[in-house]
């Protein structure tokens, strides 16, 4: 585990404040879910999910065929899609783009694709103002922090924080009411969308048949992003990709209520392209960035490439023990909870964080809520055992080997064995179990003292079996 | 090379997709349309609708509909859409209410000022309180999201079961249209502290008037 990871992680368990404020919210999200997805209400759930699943792994087994099919689909309605590998290519793309049509104004609709980018920083860099609309992605532009969370960005910001973010940013005043926040975010950002030049989006879903976009949303940003300027990009990962519209009658079902607890979000826009002839609004000029930025790699491994049938619908981080404790900032990419704990080391490789599969007690809750059934736990133990190997040199790791194998030879003889445990017992000097972090100073040193710290043991008893039985 | 060609030659290499490939059929699509009465379905739109703050009117006629919008907007200003179905339910002649633009940006002006926007819808889908609304010469995108109110107008005979039927009737979305979006509800968040507050960007009152 790397100094940064633990010190995030030791920061959030040591704010109660963010604790209270995490638990409550992902408990929300988790009930909400709960509420639409039991048998009485929803029936054939499971099958949804059985379902969903197998068309995510069709379409990432010959994702090939689906990416020329979706591409010639958005061109026969005038659309165009660009390839890019990286991060910069993207920037690039929209850079060139404005300089062309002499564009300075960008709306963004919120997306993990573009944070995962930086493309507003990236944007800002050459003089363009890129504007987040989501009002939690606003508010944490503002105040220069990452989403915390995949659908609550802002999850972890009070109505005092956010009074204190408005007050800094625009000169507003301190106002603690959210209604009045919210509908000061709606007027500023309301002149932002009408005077922009540029909308980016994510997606949701690409729909390969139709050559269209889905955005789910609720707030209305991503609708007015992509019907009010004149030119509208999508930025998405190569893995959105669905064969048919009519698949849609599945996915919906699944993604809202397992966000949010929602039947339905309050807008689902399926965009195909440029206003066609005789349609009075929408944007003259319609592009879908395909992104690869790593995507490709994750494609190579058959079992790990169930990563990428995510629909980023933040269940597995709301119910997981873990990320309800350490919160969405602790991790080290902008992926947080179970599907972080996969996705970023397979995007930058273990040694990123190489704490991060084991930052999991794999009891499996996440896997039980995903809707598209990915195995995670699976997936972890792949990337710990990937880990393990890298790392099998690091003196550490010798070190637990050597313990390792001091304890296979104690417990091979008898008499050493029973001797080390009445030892053991001996040095147990409280009846709780936090006694092992309290042992002498001998012990107490360099790795052991880390491992130590971390955990507790139940004192042993005062006598060891050997002795009752021996005194049967 | 472009970044096409190497992305697409990474794909199926990691794929193993060579010379020889071929795909095999998706999965079977799944829809599932029930058989539901017209009068269950509309108490499932109300039900679902209000359960969201929103709203859903049920008049007899064409004329009672025209007669409850005129009504309902009241001294406010209003902005109708091209649809013919509200021209015949006489809402286009209610005085202080703009109609008949076709142009981007008068529309986007005026729309941006008004207090309502009233609309007719393609489809309903009573399962989740759902508009549904396909754009075109008919219907622009921005009628039923600048105004902070939404006054949509249909015939029952319009209102589907849900999202299956939606996709059984209309497979191919995008062979009509450039957009069509699912509107449930008036707009909402929940970003700060989780309390909800309704008219973020979108409208934050919706009615649907249901005619028949």
């Amino acid at each position: 585990m790397s100094y940064e990871f633990d010190r995030h992680i030791h920061n959030a368990l040591t704010d109660s404040r963010l604790q209270q404020a995490i638990y409550t919210a992902t408990g929300r999200l988790k009930d909400a879910r709960l509420a639409v997805v039991s048998e009485d209400v929803l029936p054939d759930y499971q099958e949804l999910r059985s379902h969903a699943n197998a068309l995510k792994q069709h379409t990432i087994d010959h994702l090939d065929y689906y990416i020329e099919l979706f591409e010639r689909n958005v061109e026969a309605h005038g659309g165009r899609v660009v390839f890019c590998e990286s991060a910069s290519e993207v920037s690039d793309f929209v850079l060139s783009l404005a300089k062309e049509r002499g564009a300075q104004l960008i709306v963004k609709s919120k997306s993990m694709t573009t944070e995962e980018i930086d493309l507003n920083e990236r944007l800002e860099h050459h003089g363009l103002e890129s504007v987040e609309t989501d009002l939690g992605e606003y508010i944490l532009q503002l105040a220069h922090e990452r989403p915390y969370h995949i659908v609550a960005p802002a999850l972890h910001k009070t109505r005092y924080d956010v009074a204190q973010i408005l007050t800094d940013r625009l000169n507003a005043p301190h106002d603690p009411v959210i209604e009045n926040q919210t509908a000061l975010a709606r007027s500023v950002l309301r002149r932002k969308f009408l005077a922009a030049d540029i909308g980016i989006s994510g997606a949701n879903f690409l729909v390969a048949d139709s050559g269209a976009i889905v955005l789910v949303e609720n707030e209305g940003n991503a609708r007015l992003t992509t019907s009010v300027p004149r030119i509208h990009i999508a930025i998405a990962g190569i893995e959105k990709l669905i064969p048919r519209a009519q698949d849609l009658a599945v996915f919906l079902k699944l993604l809202a209520r397992s966000a949010t607890g929602q039947l339905l979000s309050v807008y689902t826009s399926f965009l195909s392209g440029p206003r066609r002839a005789g349609e009075i609004d929408g944007p003259d000029e319609f592009y879908v960035v395909f992104l690869d930025n790593g995507r490709t790699r994750l494609l190579e491994d058959v079992e790990r490439r169930q990563s990428l049938y995510c629909i980023r619908c933040g269940a597995c981080l709301n119910t997981c023990p873990v990320y309800r404790k350490i919160g969405g900032h602790s991790f080290p990419w902008v992926y947080s909870g179970p599907i972080g704990a996969i996705l970023t080391p397979q995007f930058m490789g273990v040694a990123k964080e190489p704490g991060l599969p084991f930052a999991s007690s794999l009891c499996g809750a996440c896997a039980e809520v995903c809707p598209v059934k990915i195995d995670i736990p699976k997936v972890l133990l792949d990337l710990r055992s990937e880990v393990v190997e890298s790392q099998a040199r690091l003196p550490q790791n010798r070190l637990e080997k050597l313990a390792f194998r001091v304890f296979a030879w104690l417990a091979r003889h008898p008499r050493a064995y029973e001797m080390a445990g009445r030892f053991a017992a001996s040095l147990a000097s409280s009846e709780d179990g936090r006694w092992i972090g309290k042992l002498s100073p001998a012990f107490n040193i360099g790795p052991i003292r880390a491992w130590l710290n971390e955990r507790d043991l139940p004192p042993p008893p005062p006598r060891t079996f050997r002795q009752l039985w021996r005194q049967r | 090379m472009t970044p096409r060609e190497r992305i697409l030659q990474r794909v199926r290499s990691a794929l193993g997709h060579g010379a020889g490939y071929t795909l095999p059929p998706p999965p079977p699509v799944r829809l599932r349309v029930p058989e539901v009465s017209l009068e269950t379905r509309i108490a499932s739109m109300t039900a679902r609708l209000e359960a969201l703050a929103g709203r859903v009117v049920r008049v007899e006629s064409p004329e009672a509909a025209g007669h409850w919008v005129g009504q309902a907007i009241e001294n406010r200003t209003a902005i109708v859409s091209n649809a013919p179905y509200l021209e015949a339910c006489g809402i286009t002649s209610l005085p202080a209410v703009r109609s008949g633009i076709d142009k981007r940006e008068s529309l986007r002006a005026l729309t941006a000022t008004a207090d309502v926007g009233i609309t007719s819808a393609d489809y309903a889908l009573a399962d989740t309180g759902t508009l549904v609304m396909l754009s075109s010469p008919q219907e622009a995108r921005v009628i039923s999201l600048l105004p902070p109110t939404h006054i949509a107008v249909l015939p029952c005979s319009r209102l589907l079961t849900g999202l299956d039927e939606l996709f059984s009737v209309l497979p191919e979305p995008a062979s009509v249209s450039s957009s069509m979006v699912l509107i449930t509800g008036p707009s909402r968040t929940a970003d700060i502290e989780q309390i909800l507050v309704r008219g973020v960007h979108g409208p934050g009152q919706i009615t649907v008037v249901l005619v028949g």
